[in-house]
């Protein structure tokens, strides 16, 4: 029971939803830079939310499926066929053994994420199995994806039968509205007040939400660096290090600000001028470089508003994905 | 009670993001501040509560990460209110664990010894820090290994020691220009902190030596040699001595 990587793509790694608990060690989080489109795609496979899935950047890896499964692709669309016709996405699909499975290109977004029913079978480390790729650990050894891995599964908790196959594979009517999920045009994200907003100079908070900032070919998992408007402190002063987090948005010196993401380091020295809502770091994550962001500044009862209105949405969600794949699957 | 509500401890108490509080005891690296965060560390980590993910403690403050789901969760079993701020939920919590603080309590250190070979490729910027301080590189290691460090906090990289208490006297700032590589063990000054670099990484401290001890250890629990609290000492060994020891870490 495996899928074999014939190509990597340009950055495939397994993620699932962090290392938490170690931060105090100075171990980073990790996991999906995506947690929505994670969460979804196990949902559509019968998987508990939190197992981990392939996290496929911009360029897709090609994967020659080596037993019938089931399996599911969500998050920006890098146009994946099966045996060379358009796969379509944000659903259960069944492949049958020995099927071709490529991603042809970034169509919109910039991470894809796949799931097998039963989970890949990938030894935890600290109680997750996503890659910290940085020390090399977790995941598929410690490290992104390479051509001739197997990743070996699990076998799945909805019983898949001996079914039969028409062409490659098989798939239901019915799908989750990704509109819900995925931002189209420019990202809108929203903030709330960092740890040092004060420090900041009143034209610098201004031109935070005035202006766009575009996304530095210099970003990644750890963090997407900006160029826009220059923000400066009211006063240079020293700032001890102290716990910064996913979504922490630091100014170094040169006032070109920086979001940390999923990879984000437990700590940071440079003053924070805002702080990510949880509920908008998915659509960070979609953002490729070169793309635009433009920020908008809410109170921390709203932050909380919008977080907890996803989280009710995504229970409702997976109440009706289980239902439905239940009724397809004929269990 | 009056007496708890006199007793209580200045701090202030701030969001970062929507899922983390910053409880903040001072503002300089003081023994008094790291005093407070530990004992608050350790009651979080004895009696969690319900949402309760971890804290990160710092120079001057704890970041305690929580989980808002499950106090949302947790408060709406009890009253069944729909407008609960997790974060207020929070604060409460805490600032009624902050009264329940025994700031006279003495905390317990425990001493970790750690060998480092000084100088030459080992520690390419030690000559540097010795012309810096207008002293010789023998009195620099003198110094740097007489010296009982403070582990105020673990960050940057998993199982880094932002050490305090090194001596002004070989103080030294960081380099103008980080190098883009430091090898795994390599020990370093960045003003008046010293510290470990555990796994190979880019940084800017000036290094002076290098440990064969290994600081991460990710399939240990906790993964980190060094935690928070603990005394940290330096002892100066040989070439020979180092080569040695880094075979017997290889063969284990």
């Amino acid at each position: 029971m495996s899928l074999r990587v014939i190509k990597p793509g340009i950055l495939t790694s397994i993620q699932d939803l962090g290392r938490k608990g170690f931060q105090q060690h100075g171990v980073i989080v990790s996991g999906a830079m995506d947690a929505h489109s994670l969460r979804i795609a196990n949902m559509l496979v019968g998987n508990e939310e939190g197992e981990a899935a392939l996290e496929i950047t911009l360029m897709g890896p090609t994967i020659k499926v080596e037993k019938n499964c089931l399996i599911s692709i969500t998050g920006g669309n890098l146009s994946p066929t099966i045996d060379n016709h358009a796969v379509p996405m944000w659903r259960p699909i069944l492949v049958k053994n020995g099927s071709m499975l490529r991603f042809a290109g970034c169509k919109s977004g910039c991470r894809a994420y796949l799931t097998v029913a039963g989970g890949f079978a990938i030894p935890e480390v600290m109680a997750s199995k996503s890659t910290y790729l940085r020390a090399g650990i977790g995941g598929y050894m410690g490290r992104a994806l390479k051509a001739d891995d197997v990743l070996e599964f699990n076998e799945p908790s909805k019983n898949l039968g001996d079914r039969t196959f028409k062409g490659s594979f098989s798939f239901p009517k019915w799908f989750v509205n990704e509109k819900e999920f995925m931002p189209g045009g420019k990202a809108l994200i929203r903030f709330i007040d960092g740890s040092q907003y004060e420090y900041f100079t009143d034209y610098s908070k201004d031109s935070f939400v005035a202006g766009a900032f575009k996304v530095s070919n210099q970003s990644d998992r750890m963090g997407y660096r900006l160029s826009g408007p220059t923000l400066k402190l009211k006063d240079n002063g020293e700032l001890l290090s102290e716990a910064v987090t996913n979504g922490s948005v630091q100014v170094p010196p040169d006032g070109n600000p920086i979001i940390l993401l999923a990879d984000s380091q437990t700590t940071g020295g440079y003053p924070k001028i805002a702080q990510v809502i949880t509920a908008d770091l998915p659509s960070i994550a979609q953002v490729k470089p070169g793309e635009s962001i433009q920020f908008s500044r809410v109170n921390l009862k709203e932050a909380e508003r919008l977080f907890l209105q996803k989280e009710r949405q995504l229970k409702e969600l997976q109440v009706s994905i289980s239902l439905a794949l239940n009724k397809w699957l004929d269990i | 009670m009056p007496e708890k509500l006199l007793k209580k401890t200045a701090c202030t108490l701030s969001p970062l993001g929507d899922s983390a509080i910053v409880i903040t005891f001072g503002n300089g690296m003081e023994y008094s501040v790291h005093k407070k965060i530990k004992l608050l560390k350790d009651l979080l980590e004895n009696e969690p509560f319900a949402g309760f993910i971890e804290c990160v403690p710092a120079y001057i403050n704890l970041t305690v990460f929580y989980n808002p789901l499950v106090i949302y969760k947790d408060q709406n079993k009890s009253n069944g209110s729909e407008t609960i701020s997790p974060f207020d939920v929070v604060r409460s919590i805490l600032e009624m664990k902050l009264q329940d603080l025994q700031e006279d309590k003495k905390l317990i250190h425990r001493t970790v010894t750690i060998p480092v070979c000084y100088g030459k490729e080992y520690g390419p910027d030690l000559e540097y820090v010795a012309r810096y301080n207008d002293l010789t590189t023998d009195e620099v290691i003198h110094i740097h290994s007489t010296g009982e460090y403070l582990a105020y906090m673990i960050g940057f990289a998993p199982g880094f020691p932002f050490l305090g208490g090194l001596s002004g006297n070989i103080a030294t700032p960081r380099r103008s220009s980080p190098r883009m590589t430091i090898p795994a063990g390599a020990v370093g000054i960045a003003g008046k902190q010293t510290g470990v670099y555990p796994i190979s990484t880019p940084g800017g401290w000036q290094l002076i030596g290098q440990t064969p001890t290994k600081l991460f250890l990710p399939n240990v629990n906790p993964p980190s040699l060094l935690q928070a609290g603990d005394i940290v000492k330096f002892h100066p060994i040989t070439d020979q001595e180092y080569k040695e020891m880094i075979t017997k870490e290889e063969i284990q």
